[in-house]
């Protein structure tokens, strides 16, 4: 299992996201700056990882959506490889196109930073298997520009689609219909606020991030 | 050329900057405004050859995001 962590100017959550996927895989990922116009060969899991890219200039995410490495990114994901973005990655890939919606300023303008029930509605994509549907899992959030945005049609769309992956189980941040986490057509690319590579480690507060990278890097036991 | 681009939020999409701006001018005793939406103005200088169907591209592609804003391109 090969996997892959896309590094932006302003990333700062890539270290952590690196620790996950080798906590999970045995193997440390490769680090892919977003100069880069190619990916490594045979990477099995891609991750865009939180932060501030290009200091959120213009819109968050919107410079990083436009680097060189996301056509790569863009292409894998349409070749089915799993692309998981995290808070600041999930603003990239709605800016790329490779999800629907926007994340705007937060409605109580403050920057959100806690841990938060997490609803999960669809256990059966591949990132999300290893909940029940229902269930509730505790992640933390740590975001400025979270509050989901999608007009009423999409909305009702994805949700019929069966591709809101988590909801919050209490407001956070305004966004539409509590949406945490959204899957693309395909299930092979999943955006989502909350950060479950902060919740690996007992010692750092829950490990019911650990199931997520368990399922979708296919080593659940 | 200097080309000004105006970018907004869609009608109907939420702005809690726009509202918290309205909120500090009633604050410092403004009245009679009724709502506030904020918005991002952009100038460009531009060859004399670039065309309207450049700058829209431009526009769609990067400077809005059109999932939740339009915009406005002027010629100055």
């Amino acid at each position: 299992m090969k996997t892959a962590v896309i590094v932006f100017p302003g990333s700062n959550c890539d270290r952590d996201m690196a620790v996950a996927l080798e906590r999970v895989t045995g193997r440390a990922p490769a680090m892919v700056w977003h100069r880069e116009t190619g990916l490594p060969d045979g990477i099995d899991f891609i991750a865009l990882p939180g932060g501030f890219s290009y200091g959120d200039y213009l819109r968050s995410g919107a410079m990083a959506a436009r680097s060189p490495i996301l056509r790569s990114v863009a292409d894998a994901a349409a070749r089915g490889v799993p692309v998981l973005g995290v808070c600041n990655g999930f603003q990239v890939l709605t800016e790329a196109g490779l999800l629907p919606g926007a994340l705007m300023r937060n409605a109580g303008l403050n920057f959100v930073c806690r841990t938060v029930p997490l609803t999960v509605e669809n256990s059966q994509s591949l990132f999300t298997a290893g909940y029940n549907a229902g269930e509730t899992i505790d992640i933390p959030v740590a975001h400025h520009d979270g509050n989901y945005f999608a007009d009423a049609a999409t909305l009702d769309r994805i949700e019929g689609e069966g591709r809101v992956a988590f909801r919050y189980a209490d407001g956070v941040n305004g966004s539409a219909r509590n949406i945490a986490g959204v899957l693309n057509d395909a299930g092979n690319v999943l955006g989502m606020m909350p950060h479950p590579e902060r919740a690996i480690d007992a010692a750092h507060g829950g490990t019911d991030g650990l199931r997520l990278f368990e399922a979708a890097l296919g080593v659940l036991a | 050329m200097k080309v000004q681009v105006y970018v907004t939020l869609k009608p109907g999409v939420l702005d809690p900057q726009g509202k918290a701006i309205h909120h500090a001018l009633e604050g410092l005793g403004f009245g009679g405004v009724s709502d506030v939406r904020a918005g991002r103005f952009i100038e460009l200088e531009v060859a004399d050859g670039v065309s309207d169907a450049d700058l829209d591209a431009m526009c769609a592609k990067l400077l809005a995001n059109t999932v939740i804003e339009n915009y406005r391109i002027e010629r100055a």
